[in-house]
């Protein structure tokens, strides 16, 4: 059975904001249940006392102080944007997200 | 329906999430400040910007803040947890999503007690978690600032990494008519449970504490019914007039026998109603996943135990303290707890008020004015300090107790401190013996009969000549004076 359907795939381009033509959701559905099938041979040989990972490295709690930095300037800030105005970052209205 | 006639029928499910801005010095992730009100785009850096190979490091203050809001909320402490990110696409944040926490909270299982009406109800907490606060968009070319018609859209990004703490109470029910009002006790007690804590402003007008609030309606015995999300309350009065009129909209649409859609709303702050927004997107789309740029939390057991001692006294407590102080009774104290009044009495008082004084003002004609105007009590318009130097004017026999309702009048219309309207407007006390003794003859000469009469010894008829002469001095005399003085002017004395 497929790791991953078509439709499945056709939701997460949707999520994504990716254009995805009709040809292309039959190849990336095919190529990424390839690659979920493969990953899923790793937890067939994970023993129960194995738990699952989410970091490469055993480090936990490390911590900032809570002491200022510098900060880009405004122009530093706004000096990779495509377009601003007035300090702020411009871009294009956002359809179907809010109200 | 009759809201009372709605909750004799249904029954409200009620539960809140509440966002609070921690007070840190610097962002969550990154050393940028988080000063209020400065220059658009001033306070980022490549990590807060999303900028490529930016990594991002744990503010050390902001997880203290959060276990402490958790441990002052009788919550567990996650011995171990990660933080998440939360996927979606919307230009407040740069990154394309939100660093969050997701099914590994840092602080779980807690409660809160609020008293309404002299019963206790305990508020279940589900969690308190550790995220990022967003930038600020400003939708221009629209006509109403808000997305619809809107062009384009402005982004600051100050605000974007600011630590936020998210505290989520489990679904409350069984809590009937007194919901709105519970809810709202609910929302004042952890902003005075946070602020005691010092780790941040809570002021809501200023959107460092925003609440969404959660209410479905069901008949007794049945399941509970589909719930609405309202966002957008930001006082703690639209709290309880958002869990009122969710509850009547959707009671007309269950009598109508329609159906509640699970959905986001609204809340209007000028009509005091809710509009639908967004239907909520589930939580799968959201495609949270554990964050790797970020080590898991661990607190040591050692270091939430030092926390845990460095709680300060509880507000309950406080309250508790405060009343023996007052010298009131417990239902008057959460009167004064449940109005937002508690601080603003403290303040007035430490201002040089008496605490009968203090109280009278704000819970008398300023909690009047406050609602009327609907806003909160510390939105009213009137200071502590200006309370307080009001109540001594009292003291010091300038004003009584009518003209001193005049004057509080024209600070909270912002006409200045007490002592310049009472000026302005022209309200002192008529102290000068020469122009009262003028109107008290005046008021005998005009009125022969009554004055007979209390020269006959009918003292109690003195009551029709002192609001004679009340009146013509426009309020602005002591009764008891023009009382001394028309008996003796009559020789009855």
């Amino acid at each position: 059975m497929a790791a991953i359907s078509r439709e499945e795939v056709a939701h997460l381009a949707r999520l994504s904001r990716l254009a995805v033509t009709e040809e292309e959701l039959d190849r990336f559905a095919g190529q990424l249940d390839v690659i979920l099938q493969s990953v899923a041979r790793v937890g067939e040989v994970a023993a129960d006392d194995i738990p699952p990972t989410s970091h490469s490295v055993p480090l936990t709690n490390v911590y900032r102080e809570d002491v200022p930095a510098p900060s880009l300037t405004q122009e530093e800030a706004l000096s990779g944007a495509p377009d601003a105005y007035e300090g702020r970052f411009r871009v294009p209205r956002i359809l179907d997200e809010e109200d | 329906m009759t809201y009372e006639e709605i909750l004799t029928k249904y029954e409200p499910v009620v539960g809140l999430e509440t966002h609070v801005e921690l007070g840190t010095r610097t962002k969550m992730f990154c050393g940028c400040k988080t000063d209020f009100g400065a220059e658009p785009n001033t306070q980022t850096c490549p990590v807060c910007l999303a900028l490529p190979g930016a990594l991002p490091v744990m503010n050390r203050a902001a997880i203290a803040a959060t276990i402490q809001i958790g441990l002052a909320l009788n919550c567990d402490i996650a011995e171990w947890c990660r933080m998440a990110r939360k996927n979606y696409f919307y230009p407040d944040m740069p990154k394309n999503f939100q660093t969050s926490q997701y099914d590994e909270p840092l602080c779980v299982e807690g409660y809160v007690d609020v008293v309404v009406d002299g019963k206790e109800y305990r508020i279940g907490i589900e969690r308190v978690h550790i995220e990022e606060d967003t930038g600020k968009t400003l939708h221009v070319g629209g006509a109403t600032g808000r997305i619809h018609g809107a062009t384009e859209s402005l982004v600051d990004y100050n605000r974007a990494g600011i630590p936020l703490v998210e505290i989520v109470t489990k679904p409350v029910p069984g809590l009937g008519s007194l919901a709105p009002e519970i809810a709202k006790a609910y929302v004042a007690e952890l902003r005075d449970i946070v602020r005691a804590l010092g780790v941040s402003d809570v002021r809501m007008e200023q959107g460092s504490m925003r609440c969404d609030v959660n209410t479905s309606l069901n008949l007794p015995g049945e399941e509970w019914g589909t719930r609405t999300e309202t966002k957008n309350v930001n006082s703690l009065r639209s709290v309880e007039r958002a869990v009122r009129s969710e509850i009547i909209r959707q009671a007309a649409i269950l009598d109508d026998g329609g159906k509640i859609f699970q959905e986001t709303r609204h809340f209007q702050e000028t009509t005091g109603d809710t509009r639908s927004g967004r239907s909520k997107e589930t939580a799968t789309d959201y495609r949270y996943f554990p964050e790797p740029d970020l080590v898991p939390i661990a607190p040591a057991p050692e270091w939430v135990a030092e926390l845990k001692a460095a709680l300060p006294e509880k507000p309950s407590v406080k309250r508790a303290r405060l009343r023996e102080d007052w010298g009131i009774s417990e239902v008057d104290m959460q009167s004064v707890a449940n109005a937002g009044a508690v601080e603003l009495i403290e303040e007035t008082i430490a201002a040089g008020s008496s605490a009968a004084g203090a109280r009278k003002w704000w819970m008398g004609e300023l909690a009047r004015r406050a609602n009327e105007l609907d806003v909160d009590l510390a939105a009213v318009g009137a200071t502590p300090a200006q309370v307080a130097a009001l109540q001594k004017l009292v003291d010091a026999g300038k004003l009584n107790d009518k003209l001193a309702r005049q004057v509080l009048e024209g600070v909270v219309a912002g006409e200045g401190d007490p002592a310049e309207v009472m000026a302005s407007r022209g309200l002192e006390v008529v102290n000068d013996t020469g122009a009262l003794t003028k109107a008290v003859d005046e008021a005998i000469a005009a009125n022969p009969e009554i004055a007979a009469k209390i020269r006959d010894g009918k003292v109690a008829a003195a009551g029709a000549l002192v609001g004679a002469v009340m009146k013509t001095t426009r309020g602005q005399a002591d009764a008891k004076a023009v009382r001394d003085l028309l008996l003796e002017r009559l020789g009855v004395s």
